[in-house]
């Protein structure tokens, strides 16, 4: 059977890969790309310690972990519905989609 | 066996589109390789028998969130297409912080006690209609699931008003 510290790694990997690409793109869009993998990657984990830890100990309440994948769902299509929305206001009055252009608030 | 040469070629597929999409030069390529990622973590959620989540992730990450990625890639197109580099110019230093987080992690990991737990028995079936009740139980998680649903208002609600044209025209 598969350990769960394969999982783990696996999900270690796709989170650093998705921090990787919020730090080094300059293109906004793709920065909400990388958050989306980052919060994929929070979602393996918590399904791989419900899945090896609760699914089968009915003392656990098994439900529990799901609630919680539940709304890192939720809240990731409510931040990818803001985000996006943000980035076509900026583009609609600066036209620009590179983060390092989005300087209004600089002092 | 068979079973973990499987979830290797899968991680290995994943994690291959999830650099692609950190990477491509063109930001189109990046929102059809995420849509490869996303896919590989939906079976990710099949290898861990969370069948629910599975098609969740399906419906709701590439059914939704990418496919509102690539409106928003054709809406700003034209700006930043292969003209010039795609990475900050201190991209290194992104990559040499992500790779020491990795390395971090993982030899946190190591030191862990239950770093070779094995899966158990399967989950009950039952549990996926229970996590139905559960989520309007009001002893259960029936306020989080009334508040991520207020959220979702909310965020749909202020995805309108900031991305309208007030205006009128131009745009």
């Amino acid at each position: 059977m598969i350990p769960l510290y394969w999982f783990l790694a696996f999900s270690i990997a796709l989170f650093c890969i998705g921090l990787f690409g919020v730090l080094a793109r300059k293109n906004a869009v793709a920065m909400l790309m990388g958050i989306e993998l980052m919060l994929n990657a929070v979602n393996i984990n918590l399904i791989a310690f419900w899945r090896y830890f609760f699914a089968s100990s009915p003392q656990m309440d098994p439900t529990r972990p799901l609630a919680f994948v539940a709304i890192v769902f939720v809240a990731a299509a409510a931040e990818a519905a803001v985000g996006l929305a943000l980035i076509i206001s900026v583009y609609r009055r600066r036209q620009t989609v590179v983060a390092e252009d989005m300087n209004l608030l600089k002092g | 066996m068979i079973l973990q040469i499987f979830f290797i070629i899968i991680a290995v597929v994943t994690l291959v589109s999830a650099i692609f999409v950190v990477t491509a030069r063109r930001l189109m390529h990046s929102a059809l390789w995420l849509v490869l990622a996303l896919f590989g973590v939906a079976v990710v959620f099949a290898f861990l028998e969370a069948s629910f989540f599975a098609v969740v992730q399906v419906l709701v990450y590439i059914g939704a969130i990418a496919i509102l990625i690539i409106f928003a890639v054709m809406l700003t197109r034209g700006i930043m297409d292969e003209k010039g580099p795609q990475l900050n110019r201190g991209w290194w230093v992104s990559g040499v912080a992500s790779a020491a987080l990795f390395a971090g992690l993982l030899a946190a990991l190591g030191t862990w006690a239950g770093f070779q737990t094995g899966p158990g028995t399967a989950p009950d079936p039952a549990i996926l209609p229970q996590f139905g009740v559960d989520l309007v139980d009001p002893n259960k998680f029936a306020i989080p699931f009334e508040v991520a649903s207020i959220l979702l208002l909310a965020a749909l609600v202020g995805a309108i008003y900031i991305a309208a044209d007030k205006k009128g025209g131009k745009g």
